[in-house]
């Protein structure tokens, strides 16, 4: 018999579920969570089954429910923040990099913060220049975080769970574009790590390296490519900080060629850092120039049309892809 | 200013057709660069730069057929300043004396020209870190691969089958031209760049070999060299190698003509204006014969200074890119005395028609078992080459001539020494 369909939204409720009933330390927090079932649906449901003690709707400020979250985690309780949408997250940049960050650094290692911060990211839905930016760049620039991008089913379902046993700060990116992604969880996967970059698609001509939201393009314009002779290798970074070096170079390595597939603004961005390692690691093993797909460098638009024009798109990474490939073409 | 004109490639050659230029003006040049591709009878033909500089102004067109020595581009030496910019470069006088008043004492230093700009870095070929890496570890030079990659840049793929000797340009012979073909430059440009057009190349050969039997008065001269010890040589340092890289016996006839000619010097030149002029270096053509029928005798540099296996790579390069085209100008026009080496298929002896303006031209037969009598007085089977040389009676007499021959015996029974 098959395994029954699911979401990734319903893996990230089950992610959460399964970390509520495995320990009472666990809890989670955040604007709308409780009564409202989040603004992503993600936690429907938990509030009648696990009481307001453990799933808290919050106040309207982040900078104040974060540093609870930081002080809670400090007492000893094991956290799930969820920020509505990684803009907002900008009025709790304090707490994350001052305090989250910092303090099992300045305390000399007293205090450990086994904190997880979850939020959205990422456009696609028309939400306009203040809800659909992907800045998970900015906070993989931060030492003492660790930041995950779960893209599959799998992850959305299992990397909490060695999130919550980190005993540093974890930060979860939920692209909102992968919420309503369907398929079936595989059920021989029961854990993952969250140290490795995964090859989601081998290929011998091009590494395409990628994360988050932008995996599902990026594998459709590998599958393109492919009715084209050309073979991507797709990586799937899943963990943004510290990053996976040693899966992208060895890809590299053989494939000669790269594309960075980022939804995140070019300039200084976590393409750049990619593409950096790359050239200070592998510059001799390059044929061809490194190239990115990014944003276009916008606030992003809230016109669909214009949206869609701003963000990577698995024609542009297909184009990318062949000026190093198919020069000609 | 220089003037880079139509190179002669070869006493016989009259004209030559611009088929590509591979600069444009503004590009920096070096000496020895390869700028544009003529058609000569001969087939295209790389043709370098003798100059140094930025190019000014192509003066050729494309399809263009015009005699040697005719200028083909203007060359700006470095530091030279551009034609155009020229009589904006100094201040005009006239201004001197109107900012005098005011700004006496700045004068001087206004009215310095500029000093030159630096020359612009040259720009090579693009190539791929990982393409220039392994055209190192391959020994191909760069220069003469085409770049298949973005922007034109060469790649990996690009040194392997520049390699595998050609594999990857296709060696489509050269179509004879069927009917009346209009001399426009787009007939030019559509017929393959590289390649040699039989017809073009037997009425090349007819002429210089005319040349040669009605001006030079031939003498020849032969012997027989015993092989054994060479072989054994070559058998020795062949175990050592990978198949790609064995010595061939072909080298060995080649170092050991080279080092001859360093001892007798006469034989190594040419003979111009009633005189001999000695060769600039030991730069030995090889006559190659090429599938199509017809043959070509490009140089190879300074035999007598290199080491064996840097001579067979040379001479394996070479008769591929004969065969397949890419040959230079400075490797057709080099050549100060030619070999012709019948190879294991030949005939036993061969009396070689001198190629002008070299005086003199040797020969090896093929290498075969026959009777000798070895040192002991005793008959046995041994490998034997013959040795022919065709010398300039003009140049030399044929006592020199055999000095020359029995050095080319003694070095190959002491191949260690090659």
């Amino acid at each position: 018999m098959s395994a029954p369909t699911t979401t990734y939204r319903e893996c990230c409720k089950q992610a959460i579920r399964a970390a509520l009933l495995a320990d009472p330390r666990v809890f989670l927090m955040g604007e709308d969570v409780g009564r409202y079932g989040g603004c992503y649906a993600v936690s429907k449901g938990l509030l009648d089954e696990f009481g307001p003690e453990r799933i808290r709707d919050t106040p309207l400020s982040e900078s104040a429910f974060v540093g609870a979250g930081i002080g809670a985690a400090i007492a000893g309780m094991r956290p799930i923040v969820e920020i509505m949408t990684v803009n907002f997250s900008l009025l709790a940049l304090d707490q994350i990099l001052n305090n989250a960050a910092t303090i099992p650094h300045m305390s000399g290692g007293q205090f450990a913060i086994p904190l997880v911060i979850r939020m959205a990211t990422g456009g696609g839905r028309q939400l306009a220049a203040q809800h659909s930016h992907s800045l998970e760049g900015w906070y993989a620039h931060i030492p003492g975080l660790k930041i995950l991008a779960p893209a599959t089913l799998e992850d959305a379902r299992y990397m909490l769970a060695p999130a919550l046993l980190d005993p540093n700060p974890v930060l979860i990116f939920e692209h909102i574009m992968l919420y309503n992604l369907e398929g079936v969880l595989d059920p021989a996967v029961t854990s993952v790590d969250i140290e490795h970059a995964a090859i989601r698609r081998p290929g011998r001509d091009v590494t395409l390296v990628t994360y988050g939201g932008s995996l599902p393009e990026t594998l459709a314009a590998a599958e393109t490519l492919a009715r084209e002779g050309i073979e991507a290798e797709v990586i799937d970074l899943r963990v943004l900080r510290p990053l996976d070096e040693a899966t992208i170079l060895e890809s590299v390595r053989r494939t000669r060629r790269c594309v960075i597939v980022d939804e995140g603004w070019r300039s200084g961005s976590l393409s750049a850092e990619i593409g950096m390692r790359i050239a200070e690691q592998a510059f001799y093993e390059l044929d061809a120039p490194l190239r990115r797909v990014c944003s276009a460098e916008v606030p992003m638009p809230y016109a669909g049309h214009l949206e869609r024009a701003a963000l990577p798109n698995r024609e542009r990474i297909a184009a990318a892809v062949r000026t190093l490939l198919r020069p000609g073409s | 200013m220089g003037l880079f004109r139509m190179p002669s490639l070869g006493a016989d050659m009259e004209a030559g057709t611009l088929v590509e230029w591979l600069v444009k003006p503004g590009d920096s040049v070096k000496r020895g660069q390869v700028v544009a591709v003529v058609e000569t009878q001969k087939g295209a033909i790389e043709v370098e730069c003798f100059e140094e500089g930025t190019v000014e102004e192509l003066l050729l067109a494309p399809g263009q057929k015009v005699p040697v020595e005719t200028p083909m581009a203007r060359i700006r030496a470095p530091g030279e300043v551009p034609a155009a910019a020229a009589p904006a470069a100094p201040p005009p006088p006239a201004a001197a004396p109107a900012a005098a008043p005011r700004e006496a004492p700045s004068v001087a230093k206004a009215a310095a020209p500029p000093p030159p700009p630096p020359p612009a870095p040259t720009a090579g070929p693009k190539v791929s870190p990982a393409a220039r890496r392994r055209a190192l570890e391959l020994g191909v030079p760069l220069d003469r691969i085409h770049g298949t990659g973005p922007d034109g840049a060469i790649t990996v793929a690009d040194v392997e089958a520049a390699a595998r000797g050609a594999a990857a340009e296709a060696p489509t012979p050269a179509p004879a031209p069927a009917g009346p073909v209009s001399p426009k430059a787009e007939a030019v440009r559509a017929a393959p760049r590289r390649g040699f057009d039989p017809v073009e190349m037997r009425k090349a050969i007819a002429a210089a070999m005319s040349r040669s039997k009605r001006e030079i008065p031939h003498y020849y001269l032969a012997t027989t060299v015993e092989m054994a010890r060479a072989l054994a040589f070559l058998e020795a340092v062949n175990r050592e190698r990978p198949p790609p890289e064995r010595l061939l016996p072909a080298v060995l006839l080649l170092k050991a003509t080279a080092l001859a000619l360093r001892e007798v010097p006469e034989l190594n030149g040419f003979w111009v204006e009633g005189g001999f002029r000695p060769g600039p270096g030991i730069h030995l053509g090889w006559a190659i014969s090429l599938r199509g029928g017809g043959l070509v005798a490009p140089a190879i540099h300074d035999v007598d200074a290199r080491p064996l296996p840097e001579l067979m790579a040379a001479l394996r390069d070479l008769v591929g890119r004969a065969r397949n085209g890419g040959l230079k100008s400075s490797e057709l026009a080099d050549a100060t005395l030619t070999i012709t080496s019948l190879g294991e298929r030949g005939a036993e002896a061969v009396l070689p028609v001198i190629y002008p303006p070299q005086v003199a031209m040797v020969g090896f037969g093929a290498i075969v078992r026959r009777p000798w009598v070895d040192d002991e007085g005793g008959l046995v089977a041994r490998p034997v080459v013959q040795v022919s040389l065709a010398a300039d009676h003009r140049a030399s007499d044929g006592h020199l001539g055999s000095r020359f021959l029995a050095a080319i015996a003694d070095h190959l029974q002491r191949p260690e020494s090659l």
